[in-house]
């Protein structure tokens, strides 16, 4: 069976459901099976789950926060300009997972060290970026409390934080792996991983920061 | 049904999953503590929830002689009447429902019913249940903080569940909140296992429409539960920053005591949505398991394939997708606008429709079966009647204009404990008289069972048809007494106490079925492998109970549905799953696993 982006899956599984089981045919089919519902491997199917779950979080606080926007108490924050500056930081670690996962593919293991090194010290840069970011708003008066805008920046930031954190912990396990010169062919899936969970860092921050502007 | 003949020359063997990892025990503790057996973890989130459930229903006790008696027992005031309601609710409906059905029967039967050795991922399984453990400690830590468990309700709506003459707005709703989110990151960790194993470990053969239905309940309820569970999530966090740092997502601004408080501007109707955009799901989350098993028990003890099989699935399918639109029926008295409550009520009195077919495919699996009025048979027929009761009862409020006036009434209160708390918890026991043969080895005893059942099935009707009619008379939900309300007449109070007698002797017969578990592992009478002739995989294991990696040297091969009984020309009346086709004549043996390896003579 042609096996799309998503495998059999995401055409097929229609398919799937008119299947009527108590048909005499229905005897014949074991062997043609595969037993994927996703011809993807299982910790990709795992990780692109969970992103949906961290999705559905985020999704929900930005319908929150657009709610909440429309009540008369509410004051746009005026951002600190290295919001652009971190922006910047975090587009590079995306480009250099990447960068890793490609030379994880041609099975070049400096071309993955050094993706990763770059990807994971610039996550770090950011971080330290955005903690410069809320020690600027503070000093300057725009306490958590003082208004929902700031409530919600305090919140939202410190959530992409967290899961920019999670990150880290992942990428700290696959560089373990690396450095201990493991095959390239047994990290690629962590790389892989990896990379996918650095675009859609990137995705979710820039979702965002664009509201957060817009509003 | 007559199966296709296959070549031996065909056949290949089940793929192992090959990222996958099969984890091996070295030791006592990584066996039995920290274990990554899905088994395991499956019965150690059982007795988890099982025992916090018992506090659950003490507190119920305590609330009951409050109503039964008032007056009576110095020792229940007010405030702590509030605040056993809100633990009993929570425990009930999240820690013990939740992660009975999902972390207990998810754990145990996806991987054997599959075909599958273990979950995708066992050590993410393992934190799930100790992530659980810890929202349980914190849970039970709250009722030792100064100040006590938060009294707020189980719906913990502000402002008033942080504000200051609410019991436990000190420490108490932290911590509920603080579990909460522990229970959402736990949970998330097993249903990513839950789904993936399901969608990605399946042994060969095993397509989606061969799945058993208690599978494809337990799967679109984990689904649910990841889409939902994120919105209790992101309200808990908003309130731990209003009670912690003073924000104002959900605070008004609010006088309290001639003082105006710091907050203002936030919105109390915005935690509700949230708060029921997780709640109504999480009532599908619990009835779907509940709905996929009893159409297992009901076709293995009526010795008959299950009526209109893909409608059943395809029904699972519709009502958990519906159950994402329907959340504002909740609400109808936060002062909504009209028209947006006419939208939910059109929606809400859609899901009957899918739900109504499943009634009349249980019904029709019945009809004409070779019914064995076995104990899980027993709790399943008391399911099928007992969710019909409190599902007409939610045609009643599902619609705006009946809502409003019985809303804040014990009409409610005895619609969702019909439908969400006694038709689950028949189905739960129901699923434990079928599956602790194979867990154990053993059979529960039946004449302890059968009191039991009757106790509970009969005395949970006492408890809450009654509280139909309170309701009706404008008996009022959540107060701590009535005293002298002048529009309910003094025969209310003799009712009270009738309830509260039976609740506590069904109470009691629930102390019967925990020593009949304790007492049936050691002396109930040995099972075998296979005591109901099922079809499923789980009762083809080569060990009972099933051992590590759940099936022998190779996977079970998939030749047919789950429903295979009565087929003609087969020599039992029941043909397991994997049974080769060749052999369905001869009645040869299944041989516990990768039987069809064998060819026949």
């Amino acid at each position: 069976m042609p096996a799309g982006p998503w495998g059999r899956g995401a055409v097929n599984i229609f398919q799937q459901l008119m299947v009527k089981p108590w048909q005499v045919e229905q005897g014949a089919i074991v062997e043609q099976l595969d037993e994927r519902t996703f011809a993807q491997a299982t910790p990709k199917v795992g990780l692109r789950l969970f992103l949906v779950v961290i999705m559905v979080l985020f999704s929900l606080m930005l319908s929150a926060y657009i709610e909440r926007r429309v009540f008369s108490d509410w004051n746009s924050l005026s951002l600190p300009w290295l919001l652009w500056l971190n922006t910047a930081i975090l587009i590079a670690s995306s480009v250099a997972m990447h960068y890793g996962l490609v030379n994880a593919r041609r099975g070049k293991v400096d071309g993955v060290k050094a993706g990763l090194s770059a990807g994971g010290v610039l996550a770090f840069a950011f971080l330290a970026g955005q903690l410069l970011a809320w020690q600027e708003l503070v000093t300057s008066g725009y306490s958590v409390t003082m208004d929902p805008a700031n409530a919600f920046f305090y919140m939202l930031t410190g959530l992409h934080g967290i899961h920019v954190i999670g990150g880290l912990v992942a990428w700290g396990r696959t560089m373990a792996k690396v450095r201990r010169g493991l095959d390239v062919g047994q990290v690629r899936m962590s790389v892989d991983l990896c990379a996918f969970y650095w675009h859609f860092l990137l995705l979710i921050w820039l979702i965002l920061f664009a509201l957060m502007l817009l509003t | 049904m007559v199966d296709a003949a296959h070549d031996q020359a065909d056949f290949v063997p089940p793929a192992e999953v090959a990222e996958m990892d099969l984890y091996h025990p070295h030791s006592w503790v990584t066996k039995y503590v920290f274990s990554q057996d899905a088994k395991i973890i499956a019965i150690q989130y059982s007795f988890t929830a099982i025992g916090i459930g018992l506090v659950a229903l003490v507190l119920s006790w305590l609330m009951r002689l409050q109503l039964g008696f008032p007056d009576t027992f110095s020792f229940i005031e007010a405030e702590d009447y509030y605040q056993f309601i809100t633990m009993h609710g929570m425990i009930m409906v999240i820690y013990l429902l939740t992660a009975l059905f999902l972390g207990g029967f998810g754990n145990y039967l996806i991987p054997l019913m599959v075909g599958a050795r273990d979950m995708v991922f066992p050590y993410v399984n393992m934190l799930s249940y100790w992530i659980y453990l810890l929202a349980v400690v914190v849970l039970l830590a709250s009722f030792f903080v100064p100040g006590g468990p938060t009294g707020a309700g189980w719906t913990l709506y502000p402002p008033q569940a942080i504000l200051s003459g609410t019991p436990g707005s000190d420490g108490g709703i932290l911590l509920m909140l603080i579990s909460l989110s522990l229970f959402i990151i736990g949970f998330t960790m097993g249903g990513l296992n839950y789904v993936v194993t399901v969608l990605q470990a399946r042994t060969r053969g095993m397509t989606l429409m061969r799945l058993p239905l208690t599978i494809w309940g337990i799967f679109m309820a984990t689904v649910l539960a990841l889409l939902a569970f994120p919105a209790l999530l992101v309200a808990s966090i908003m309130m731990t920053f209003d009670g912690l740092l003073g924000t104002s997502f959900f605070m008004p601004g609010i006088v309290e005591f001639g003082e105006q408080l710091q907050y203002g501007g936030g919105s109390p109707v915005l935690f509700q949505h949230l708060f029921w955009f997780f709640g109504h799901p999480e009532v599908y989350i619990v009835a779907l398991p509940a709905f996929g098993i009893v159409s297992d028990l009901i076709s293995v003890h009526s010795r008959r394939h299950i009526f209109g099989y893909r409608l059943m699935v395809w029904a699972i399918v519709i009502i958990g997708a519906l159950s994402f639109v329907v959340w504002a029926h909740h609400m109808y008295v936060s002062g909504m606008h009209p028209w947006f409550g006419f939208f939910f009520a059109t929606t809400t009195l859609i899901i009957a429709v899918p739900t109504a077919i499943k009634v009349y495919n249980w019904v029709l699996t019945l009809w004409r079966g070779n019914i064995k009025l076995t104990l899980p048979m027993l709790f399943a027929l008391a399911f099928i009647v007992t969710f019909v009761n409190g599902g007409i009862t939610g045609l009643f409020l599902g619609n705006v204009v009946v809502d409003v006036p019985l809303s804040d009434t014990m009409f409610v209160v005895a619609h969702f404990h019909m439908v969400m708390g006694v038709a689950p918890i028949l189905v739960i026991f129901g699923a434990i008289y079928h599956w602790y043969p194979k867990m154990t080895g053993r059979m529960l005893n039946v004449p302890m069972g059968q009191i039991h059942f009757w106790i509970t099935f009969l005395g949970a009707y006492a408890i809450f048809l009654p509280l139909h009619y309170l309701g009706f008379l404008g008996v009022p939900r959540r107060y701590y007494e009535l005293a002298d309300t002048s529009f309910i007449p003094d025969s209310v109070q003799d009712l009270n106490a009738f309830v509260t007698v039976v609740a506590l002797i069904v109470g009691a017969a629930q102390l019967l079925f925990l020593f009949n578990i304790g007492w049936s592992m050691a002396r109930g009478k040995k099972a075998g492998s296979n005591p109901w002739n099922a079809t499923t995989l789980e009762w083809q294991t080569a060990e009972t109970p099933p051992g590590h990696g759940n099936f022998g040297e190779t996977l079970p091969v998939v030749y047919r549905w789950a429903y295979a009984y009565g087929l003609p020309g087969a020599k039992d009346d029941f043909v397991p799953q994997n049974m080769h086709p060749d052999q369905v004549a001869t009645g040869g043996s299944p041989e516990p696993s990768g039987a069809a390896a064998q060819p026949a003579e």
